[in-house]
């Protein structure tokens, strides 16, 4: 079931689409920003609100990176795996973050804390390089620094 | 004389978004008052026809004339859209968010300009999910657009009306394709049409729509505000006004350059990029992003224009430069492009999909040791299924560029690979 706040939110978008299939990106993002991810019953609720088949959403929500249809931790880490982060050291960023965290691209930690997940470019390749945390940037790493980034998120 | 710089100069050196007040003070709205008091839509769209403004989101189709292909007058099919493309996920690529980040404004006159030359009824600022900083700056600029007679009804006292939309994504490269945009925005997967119809013909939801990048965008107010003569005058070559030109990889200053277009590329990487890192030699360069052929040191005097590039054998793409260092392996490089390729591709047409994690495969094999001698003409072959007019957009032609060129420039490093069965840089 759709919370009262999500159909709400949801709504909002429809008046500004002339389509109730537009909405439906927003609104996988919107009940994703309430759980932390978008489950096959909220496809089937979204698909009934919006008059989609769940097929087809399922569809839409697949194609789509930074919808999440598998439960996260509390914060998710997106590393840029993309070309001037590469040279710029991205593989050891990643041994790093692996090594650390102790998950592979695609876990989540055993606490639930994080959930770490590869990225494309993030436009920030003059300060390669980067990760998103939360969808916040951050910039121009190393080890010491991805330390101090991951100790602020609790 | 002092370069001007009209993009970029009003952009506050503090990282900070240039307010509306700001913007206002440094010349911001005249373009669009100018055109509300004085000009025809026809007319907006033959100065920046005249202006020579080519597109900056890799193409360079001249925006005048893609305008042009809009229908026009009363009984046309209604609503009109205009997009400005801020999908920026071309690799590489990093301009497109700080014009977005520093002045909102600009990229909001420069969209309502394109709705006013195209007598388009809503605007859309489609923009990647990731960019929120820039999705914060940009939401409360067009609410004070709205606020100040920007945008709404009667705009500036004038009978034009436009309504604009921030439309945040969920992330995938085929978004940037302006068809597969078309279809994200419709709430489907982003994957592309098939041309004709275009866009300006039959659009989002089959209206007639105009897609434009953020970049290409910004340049309007400007010349509509000063006119095209003096926006040639900007440019040192056939192509005109300035170009935002970036450089990544292990130069001492990475970062973005507002230059006149048509500056070498040697200028950009020794004056403004300070040259390679202590130690490094510059190998080679992807001067628009991801899916521009390599150049080489042969090249580097060539004008970071769209007429040298391509004569030179790649293509000006974005002006964002990817630079390859003595140091690191382009076998690697390569190998870590066609890889983004292959991951993005979606999978409609068989030479894309099925060729590009092919050669994926095997240059994973030839870094992991596992390369063989018929390798290297297995990927030159890839790039020909590739080549433009045997897929449906353009993501195949430009995953085959860094490849085919790779393969020209840096043959040696593959052989190598294979003939020592590792990767001599690891
Ligand atoms: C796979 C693919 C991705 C693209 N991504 C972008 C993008 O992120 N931003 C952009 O402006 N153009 C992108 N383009 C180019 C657009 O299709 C289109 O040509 C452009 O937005 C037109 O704007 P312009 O004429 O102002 O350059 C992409 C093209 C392809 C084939
Ligand atoms: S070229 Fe690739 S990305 Fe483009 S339509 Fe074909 S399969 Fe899809
Ligand atoms: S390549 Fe990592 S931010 Fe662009």
């Amino acid at each position: 079931m759709l919370t009262v706040a999500e159909r709400e939110e949801i709504e909002a978008e429809l008046a500004r689409y002339p389509t109730k299939e537009a909405v439906c990106i927003d609104a996988m993002k919107i009940v994703q920003r309430h759980r932390g991810w978008v489950s096959d019953e909220s496809v089937r609720d979204i698909a009934e609100l919006l008059e989609m088949s769940p097929a087809d959403l399922d569809g839409v929500s697949t194609f789509y990176n930074l919808i999440f249809r598998k439960p996260v931790g509390r914060h998710v880490v997106m590393v840029c795996n993309s070309v001037s982060c590469w040279i710029l050291g991205y593989e050891k960023m990643r041994e790093h973050l692996t090594k650390r965290l102790e998950i592979e691209f695609g876990e989540t930690t055993a606490d639930n804390r994080f959930t770490l997940l590869p990225i494309v470019c993030l436009g920030a390749c003059d300060h390669a390089p980067a990760m998103l945390v939360d969808n916040e940037l951050h910039t121009d790493l190393g080890p010491d620094r991805i330390d101090q980034v991951l100790e602020a998120y609790k | 004389m002092a370069q001007e710089k009209p993009l970029t100069e009003a952009i506050p050196l503090d990282g900070q978004a240039l307010s509306l007040r700001g913007y206002e003070q440094a010349g911001g709205y005249q373009g669009l008052r100018r055109a509300l008091r004085e000009m025809t839509p026809q007319a907006v769209q033959e100065e920046v026809k005249k202006a020579g403004l080519r597109g900056r989101g890799g193409a360079g189709f001249p925006t005048g004339m893609k305008w042009s292909f809009v229908p026009m007058g009363s009984d046309v099919p209604r609503p009109k859209y205009v997009i400005a493309n801020a999908d920026e996920m071309e690799p590489g690529t990093f301009k497109d968010r700080y014009l977005m980040e520093g002045n909102p404004h600009q990229l909001i006159e420069g969209l309502i300009l394109a709705a006013y030359a195209t007598q388009a009824d809503v605007a859309f600022i489609f923009i990647r999910g990731e960019y929120r900083l820039a999705q914060e700056r940009l939401a409360r600029a067009i609410a004070e657009a709205h606020t100040a007679g920007y945008l709404g009804k009667n705009i500036l006292k004038s009978d034009f009306a436009l309504e604009m939309i921030l439309h945040v994504s969920a992330g995938r490269y085929m978004c940037g394709e302006e068809t597969g945009l078309l279809n994200a925005l419709e709430g489907k997967r982003a994957n592309p049409r098939s041309k004709p119809p275009f866009p300006p013909v039959a659009g989002l939801w089959g209206k007639p729509t105009t897609v434009n990048n953020v970049e290409t965008l910004v340049n309007v107010p400007h010349i509509i505000a000063k006119g095209f003569t003096w926006y040639q005058g900007l440019s040192r070559s056939k192509d005109y006004g300035t170009k935002i030109y970036g450089a990544s990889g292990k130069v001492k200053r990475p970062g973005l350059w507002e230059l006149p277009m048509g500056t070498t590329i040697r200028e950009i990487l020794e004056e403004h990029a300070g040259g390679m890192r202590e130690g490094l030699r510059f190998r080679g360069v992807l001067p628009g992003g991801a899916s521009t052929d390599f150049l080489v040191e042969e090249h580097l005097d060539v004008p970071m224009d769209f007429l040298e590039v391509q004569k030179a054998g790649s293509r000006l793409g974005t002006g964002t430069m990817i630079v390859l260092d003595d140091r690191t392996c382009p076998v690697g490089m390569t190998s870590n492009l066609i890889h983004f390729f292959a991951q993005e591709s979606c999978g409609w047409c068989t030479p894309c999909w099925s060729g590009l994690n092919w050669a994926k495969q095997i240059l994973a094999a030839m870094e992991a040791g596992r390369g063989k001698p018929v390798d290297i003409d297995k990927l030159s072959f890839q790039t020909k299924f590739l080549a433009p007019g045997n897929t449906f957009c353009a993501l195949a032609p430009g995953a085959a560029e860094p490849l085919q060129s790779a393969l020209k420039y840096f043959r040696e490093d593959f052989e190598r690979h294979i003939r020592e069965q590792r990767c001599p840089w690891k």
